[in-house]
């Protein structure tokens, strides 16, 4: 490996960019390929599905290894639930951020070592950036709070968009969503009520059907 | 790509900015059960220092002592470690898994 190439893959893991190293394993001979450029190259079909699932692996003599950026879990509402869901994110393998404007939630000791923002979503969501190893969650149930951070999710291609809130809740959340310009299609990323349909009682229960729902997200793709 | 690599990458580049020599060992393939996943990482100095996995353990030993011929000659090797019964017990492939492990010098 060329020491140049080596700082190339720490500059994108750096920039949050998600690239391939192939590796001919014959001849030692190597290339990055950005997921952005990945259609171009010869492998194309094998790399689309390697940055899908996250999967390095060996074709034809070539080694594909897939250097994704880290999973990152952005929760809107500094709230009781979001209590329950960092810690079993965080065993997942995701970096958590939290944003609540309500000063009286976002604080140190109710979220110990967690990145934290007492901040508007439409102010601070654009200084952290949303992709496609990012999930969000909206769990205030607080229009005001949520729709500006679902706004910010529905235009970005983030992988998983959760709200927190009953069927009726969700109707009127989609109304409002339409009426700002959004289509049915894009209104239907958003998973509401949150979280896989396990019965879930309390805040670690539902944490757990919250999680579970991204995970089959990120690794089966819906 | 294993989580840790992250930690892998970096250990790498801080040798080479102290102006040690380095290898990478991958894990390129694997048969059957195999204690790492494809794509986790070690890497070593010219000094046999190590940090990161390849293997549940053994298969450790022969790919630090292998990784510093290659930082020696310059040249990446393909070496693969298995198989059956006593010898994969004996280098960590306690379920007689296979494992592919690409050694690479950085230079």
């Amino acid at each position: 490996m060329k020491r140049a190439i080596l700082e190339q893959l720490l500059a994108a893991r750096a920039n949050r960019q998600a690239v391939a190293l192939i590796t001919n394993l014959e001849t030692g001979e190597q290339r990055i390929v950005p997921r952005s450029a990945a259609a171009q190259d010869p492998l194309a079909n094998k790399l689309d599905e390697a940055f899908r699932f996250d999967q390095s692996r060996s074709h034809d003599g070539a080694f594909i290894n897939i250097h994704n950026p880290p999973l990152r879990l952005v929760i809107i509402g500094a709230v009781h639930i979001a209590q329950s869901v960092i810690p079993i994110a965080q065993a997942l393998g995701y970096d958590v951020t939290v944003i609540d404007p309500r000063g009286a939630f976002a604080t140190g000791a109710r979220f110990p070592g967690i990145a934290l923002h007492a901040e508007w979503p439409d102010e601070i969501i654009p200084k952290i950036g949303l992709d496609p190893r990012t999930a969000l969650i909206a769990l205030t149930h607080d229009p005001k709070i949520d729709d500006p951070a679902l706004d910010a999710a529905l235009k970005s291609d983030v992988f998983y968009i959760g709200a927190l809130g009953s069927k009726k809740t969700q109707a009127s959340r989609g109304e409002r969503l339409r009426a700002a310009g959004f289509t049915d299609e894009q209104v239907a990323r958003i998973h509401g009520p949150i979280g896989l349909n396990i019965g879930a009682k309390g805040a670690p229960e539902i944490a757990v059907s919250i999680m579970g729902e991204v995970t089959r997200c990120l690794r089966l793709g819906a | 790509m294993a989580a840790s690599d992250h930690t892998i990458l970096e250990q790498a580049s801080d040798w080479l900015k102290a102006g040690r020599k380095v290898a990478i060992a991958t894990v390129v393939e694997t048969w059957g059960s195999a204690p790492q996943p494809i794509g986790s990482q070690l890497v070593i100095d010219d000094e046999g220092n190590f940090v990161g996995s390849v293997s549940g353990g053994c298969v450790e030993g022969a790919v630090v002592t292998e990784a510093m011929d290659i930082i020696a000659s310059g040249k990446p090797k393909l070496m693969q470690f298995g198989v059956a019964d006593e010898t994969a017990w004996k280098v960590g492939l306690a379920c007689g898994g296979k494992i592919g492990v690409y050694v690479e010098p950085i230079n």
